[in-house]
């Protein structure tokens, strides 16, 4: 309106008044302030400074603060510096900021050899405390699934196939095409190396035994890990955030009983459902392309498979799934209820929850892998 | 964008925005499927004036505030605030205009992984191109305003009770100095003299600040204490506004039931 702000330094007689003009607003903030800071070193160069608003054609808090701010550095000792010309409209605005005492500062702790080994420490007892949960968890549902079993009225069927519903029905679409592609990927590699030693149709073994054995469950549950797992910690942790397990609690309901045992049981039976539509899908694929690339009809692909492949590798492979299921489910809970009351608390658990489901689901893998192997089969 | 204060408050709308009503909504329709919330509504909102907004429970208070924001899309009508009709306004126009107004949301919406002091400092930080130290100094001046202790700068969203929430969400709509602050239900959940402090708050900030305020209530005291002027929705449509005086003079049976009522026969005696 008319133009930038200014502070004009008027000499008089042994004193000096500063003139403040135009709008002293938000807007104009950033000049608002180097003009303040440059007019604070006055300071003490004469006995009587004052400072004239009269012409400041708007102000808000922004403004009215710098001005209780030039106030505060021109006073020296005892003596007050004085703001002259205030309109009564403004004179309210300028008390109210006269309250503002200096900010405190953000809480900081400097970075020091002991804090980082204090962090170091903290991680590792929190590793502990991982497992620790784990188990507490373990026993909670163990426990709440003991009660239904006594008490079968209890069991909440509607949402266990809900959300068997969520993590089985919904997930089917996305498992078979990624098994499928992992199929034909494995016996296009299989084909091109075997080839050169005139192999070929060993890729029928190599396939059956990867896919139903190891990585068709592997795949499917590393998949589940990261859409149903993480689902499930986002929702808990959302109801966490909201009280909403709080209120449970109170009404006599156990939170275990019916939001985390509907949801372990729908993952444990979907597993094993998806490791098994994952394998028959990769072998597909893999056939697929040992017909199209290798030359290895269907024919001759599906009498080699079953020469090759046994049912034991099949029974290995969807053992594990359940088992794997449970692992993930438990992760995704413990993590879901441990969410605090920030957004940002509700990333940090979801990731967690996919990171350690993944991990364990890994670990498990390889205990699997030792005790088939030392029972024969 | 931070670095261009001035861009971002166009000269032009200036004139326009100084005429008598701040808000002012025309023949709005707004519909959900085949649920028409709105009905050709018309209201105005003068410069200056605290405007308590009434109506039963699901009229759609909260829809009419959040078309006028921008959060809920319009079947038709025209909204212009400051003068600006905001469905021709380019997203700069925009911009200065939102960054005129503040909005208390109903359940406080703070930033829940900032601190008080960040979810204040946000929208200064992200406008204003200013130093750490006036930032702080305005956070404070912010939290002093709004009656709380500068102590409470440094803890979390969800360390706070329900009516510091309020408080925070006021300072954090309150940073940049609005001219218009939109308060949706901000007295619901605190109780009676949180209530009325937060209602004598209102007041004292818009006679020192000089704020319009648009406030959302189902609060009688509300109305008493803080409101200049009232307006009803009913069916879609504003059914009165006016001055308590002419609430209570009205034969809208919906309007005799509400302001003569047992509860408000209690706030006047």
């Amino acid at each position: 309106m008319n133009g930038d702000p200014t502070l004009e330094r008027i000499a008089r007689g042994n004193g000096l008044a500063l003139c403040a003009a135009g709008p002293w607003t938000a807007p104009f903030a950033p000049l608002l302030e180097t003009i303040v800071s440059e007019a604070e070193k006055l300071a003490g160069s004469r006995p009587n400074i004052f400072i004239d608003v009269s012409q400041v054609s708007r102000l808000d808090t922004f403004g009215a603060w710098l001005i209780e701010r030039l106030r505060r550095s021109l006073t020296q000792g005892s003596i007050e510096a004085q703001i002259a010309g205030l309109s009564a409209n403004y004179a309210s605005l300028v008390d109210e900021v006269r309250r503002v005492s200096p900010a405190p500062k953000p809480e900081s702790t400097p970075v020091t050899i002991t804090g980082m080994l204090a962090q170091v420490g903290r991680s590792v007892v929190s590793v502990s405390e991982t497992f620790i949960g784990l188990i507490d968890m373990l026993g909670a549902v163990l426990v709440a699934g003991g009660r239904v079993l006594l008490h079968p009225r209890d069991f909440r069927l509607t949402s266990t196939v809900h959300h068997l519903e969520q993590v089985c029905w919904r997930a089917v679409p996305i498992i078979v095409l990624i098994t499928f592609l992992i199929g034909c990927i494995i016996s296009q590699q299989g084909i091109f190396h075997f080839r050169r030693f005139g192999a070929d149709i060993f890729v029928v073994d190599m396939l059956g035994v990867l896919v139903l054995r190891e990585i068709g469950v592997l795949l499917v549950a590393i998949m589940v890990a990261g859409r149903s797992g993480s689902a499930y910690t986002a929702e808990l942790g959302s109801m966490k955030m909201r009280e909403e397990i709080d209120a449970l609690r109170t009404m006599g309901f156990d939170p275990i009983e019916v939001l985390i045992l509907p949801r372990l049981l729908a993952l444990v039976i979907a597993l094993p459902i998806l490791a098994f539509l994952g394998a028959m899908a990769a072998l597909y694929g893999g056939g697929l392309v040992a017909w199209l690339y290798g030359g290895v009809d269907p024919e001759a692909f599906l009498l080699r498979l079953r020469d090759a492949i046994s049912i034991d590798h099949f029974i290995v492979g969807i053992i594990k799934a359940p088992v794997m299921a449970a692992v993930i489910g438990i992760v995704a809970c413990v993590e879901g209820l441990a969410v605090q009351g920030s957004a940002e608390s509700l990333g940090q658990h979801t990731t967690a929850s996919v990171v350690k489901g993944i991990f364990f689901v890994i670990v498990m893998d390889g205990v699997f892998a030792i005790f088939f192997a030392s029972i024969g089969m | 964008m931070a670095q261009q204060p001035q861009a971002i408050q166009p000269q032009a709308i200036q004139p326009q925005a100084l005429s008598e009503a701040i808000i002012r909504v025309r023949d709005i329709t707004v519909q959900f499927g085949s649920t028409r919330v709105l009905d050709g509504l018309n209201l105005d909102v003068r410069r200056g004036e605290i405007l308590g907004f009434v109506g039963p429970s699901g009229a759609g208070k909260s829809v009419l505030t959040r078309t006028i924001i921008g959060l809920v899309p319009k079947v038709a009508g025209r909204i212009e605030v400051f003068g600006v009709d905001l469905d021709k306004a380019d997203s700069q126009v925009r911009r200065a205009v939102e960054r005129r107004w503040g909005i208390l949301f109903q359940q406080g919406a703070l930033f829940s992984s900032l601190t008080v002091r960040q979810n204040i400092q946000f929208p200064v930080r992200e406008y204003l191109n200013v130093s750490q130290r006036l930032l702080d100094e305005i956070m404070v001046a912010k939290l002093v305003m709004v009656g709380l202790r500068p102590e409470v700068a440094d803890r979390f969203p969800s360390e706070l009770s329900g009516g510091m929430i309020k408080r925070v969400a006021l300072a954090r709509a309150l940073a940049l100095d609005p001219e218009l602050v939109f308060l949706d239900e901000p007295t619901s959940g605190l109780d009676p003299i949180g209530a009325g402090d937060f209602d004598e708050l209102v007041r004292t900030l818009q006679r020192t600040l000089g704020l319009t305020v648009f406030m959302v209530t189902h609060d009688l005291d509300s109305l008493y204490t803080a409101c200049d002027r009232i307006a009803v929705l009913g069916n879609g449509k504003i059914i009165a506004a006016g001055s308590i005086a002419d609430m209570k003079a009205s034969q809208h049976p919906w309007l005799r039931q509400y302001f003569n009522g047992k509860r408000a026969r209690a706030v006047v005696g």
